[in-house]
């Protein structure tokens, strides 16, 4: 298929520290792919990679190559705002811009994009707050400030404005982590309904999650501490936890260690 | 409620340690600390009382037997039997010249801040953050000083240019002098605060939440639409807190406006132009230091620093109601 996101055989590094090394995977449009694995084997700092936001730590460097749809992401041509712009992002811990009201941080991308009709801008936000399922909850308060909300609700404000922009691609750190198991539930549902139009990867500690809302399951391992990750296995979801290749995975997703 | 069983593990025996460290004193340090920082506030709220109170004092004689209306006069003849003194020109001198070297020193140094936090290669940042911190940290009449040398020249052609161009505005009619008008004093003044409102905007830029930054450029912003929702909007109420700090220092500047002020001649016509000269309150009361002999004179001076006072007490209680504002959307 046309609009693949493809990794090959990269290697990323902070300043002379090589964090992963060698990964090479592919990503499908309207799938779930997650990234599991213990703390510190480069899920993050992959992750970082697909909207170049790698680049914006001091020192961050990637080598390899990344398409999406066979364009490089990283040829000298791209401007990595443009990339930004097309692949989306949602952080751990929920950040709203703690200035704005809640329809300005919906509409914040659309507004950086320069549209700035009323009406488009108010039916743009309508559409993204219900597509977060946060559009009941929020309708009689949009002038309120966003920081107002509850941390679900934050997160699921953020997803939405993170889809505002319409990207090919929504990446997610750890959305749940910081959630209630009903907050969890709701960004859950939410995964399933988007997946029918992004492609979506979500980095995750937690296995079950992984196992419900994933097409594909990737394990990072990394061999000793100051070594870089690797990716250890990738494959559909069912197979990864059904019958994963290599000890390490099978070791990691029955809980024997990680 | 139905009536409940205490589960017997929470039951302890009386006297059990967890009993003793609830009902305990509290721990001597806290106490004493408590004790030292309210004694401290109510100290400082006391002595600003007194002061206020002094200086009230003092003014009021002098005040009663002003023969000029205090707050719209322009004389300044303090002495004798039938004294007449007002405020007006110090006040439009103070405030005028204040506003100009905010409107060019704010401006300035937050364009500097941001250029050392987000603009600068990573290994120049924090070298420039030491340096403008060591700058903030020189006495400001260094600046005051060398403004005072190298600035004249050039604000001399800029004035002959807004005299000619822009004279039909009242706020720059010519008037003939030439040097130490308001707005030489503002060029001035600003070269003194510039530092110290770079140092603080700096600071409050840096502090930025990396969370803030990395949502707007996960958006697809830009360098800049980055600095414009992110960290503009965290560092405003510090940059409004250092530009009143800044304000503070200008209306209250002395000796470098000493050096430079024209004083205009008694009754000569009252003009609204920034290209005329004129004394601020502060150089007003420094410049007739000689004059204090006798309880009359130094009222009439100690009310003119009364107003200098309130002054920077409602600029200051302004900032605080717009930072008051914003704080419900940062909390
Ligand atoms: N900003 C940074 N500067 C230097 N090294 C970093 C930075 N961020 C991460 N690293 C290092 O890169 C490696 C991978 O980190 P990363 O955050 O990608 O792990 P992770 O798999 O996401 O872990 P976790 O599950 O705890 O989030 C770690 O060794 C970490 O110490
Ligand atoms: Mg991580």
């Amino acid at each position: 298929m046309a609009n693949r996101l493809k990794v090959e055989d990269v290697n990323i590094y902070y300043g002379a520290f090589k964090a992963v090394e060698g990964v090479t995977l592919t990503f499908e449009p309207r799938s779930v792919t997650a990234f599991i694995g213990p703390s510190g084997c480069g899920k993050s700092t992959v992750l970082r990679t697909l909207n170049r936001m790698h680049e914006v730590i001091p020192g961050g460097r990637v080598e390899g190559s990344i398409t999406l749809a066979g364009q490089d992401l990283y040829a000298a041509e791209v401007d990595p705002v443009a990339v930004r712009r097309t692949v989306g992002m949602v952080f751990q811990r929920p950040n709203p811009f703690p200035t704005m009201t809640i329809f300005d941080n919906v509409v914040a991308g659309l507004r950086l994009n320069g549209l700035r009709n009323k009406s488009e801008l108010a039916d743009a936000a309508e559409r993204s707050l219900r597509g977060a399922n946060l559009w009941n909850e929020v309708k009689d308060r949009l002038n309120k400030p966003g920081a107002g909300l509850s941390g679900g609700q934050q997160q699921r404000l953020c997803i939405a404005r993170a889809i505002a922009v319409e990207p090919h691609v929504l990446l997610m750190d750890e959305p749940c982590s910081a959630l209630d198991p009903i907050s969890t539930q709701a960004i859950e549902d939410l995964i399933e309904e988007l997946k029918t139009d992004y492609m979506i990867v979500i980095v995750t500690h937690n296995l079950q999650q992984a196992a419900r809302v994933s097409d594909q399951t990737a394990f990072f391992n990394l061999a000793a501490t100051g070594q870089p990750g690797k990716l250890v296995e990738v494959g559909p979801t069912p197979r990864i936890f059904e019958h994963p290749v290599h000890e390490s995975t099978e070791a990691y997703v029955s809980g024997r260690f990680g | 409620m139905s009536a409940t069983t205490t589960p017997p593990e929470l039951t302890e025996p009386a006297g059990s340690s967890w009993t003793n460290t609830v009902t305990a004193p509290r721990r001597g340090g806290d106490r004493w600390f408590g004790l030292a920082s309210h004694g401290a506030g109510v100290a400082v709220v006391a002595l600003v009382t007194l002061v206020g109170v002094f200086l009230v004092s003092q003014a009021i004689p002098a005040l009663s037997k002003n023969e000029a209306n205090f707050l719209t006069s322009r004389e300044w003849s303090v002495g004798g039997d039938n004294p007449r003194f007002g405020i007006m020109e110090l006040l439009w001198t103070t405030t005028t010249a204040s506003i100009i070297a905010m409107a060019i020193a704010v401006p300035i140094g937050v364009c500097v801040a941001l250029f050392i936090t987000e603009y600068a290669p990573q290994w120049l940042r924090r070298p420039a953050a030491t340096l403008v911190d060591l700058l903030a940290a020189v006495p400001s009449i260094v600046y005051g000083l060398w403004g005072l040398i190298i600035f004249r020249p050039v604000v001399r052609p800029l004035e002959d240019w807004l005299s000619t161009r822009l004279g039909w505005l009242p706020l720059f009619a010519p008037t003939g002098i030439t040097g130490g008008t308001i707005m030489f004093i503002g060029v001035v003044l600003a070269i003194m605060i510039l530092p110290i409102v770079t140092a603080i905007s700096r600071e409050v830029f840096a502090q930025t939440p990396t969370t803030h930054k990395e949502g707007a450029l996960a958006l697809g912003a830009t360098r800049w639409e980055m600095i414009r929702t992110a960290v503009l909007p965290f560092g405003k109420p510090g940059v409004i807190s250092a530009a009143m700090l800044a304000l503070g220092r200008a209306l209250g500047e002395t000796i470098a406006v000493t050096f430079i002020v024209s004083t205009l001649a008694a009754g000569s016509d009252w003009t609204w132009s920034m290209l005329s000269g004129g004394e601020t309150f502060a150089s007003r009361i420094a410049n007739n230091a000689a004059e204090f002999d006798s309880p009359q004179k130094t009222g009439a001076f100690i009310a003119a620093g009364l107003v200098l006072f309130i002054l920077t007490f409602v600029v200051n209680a302004v900032a605080r109601v717009v930072i008051e504002r914003r704080k419900a959307f940062t909390e």
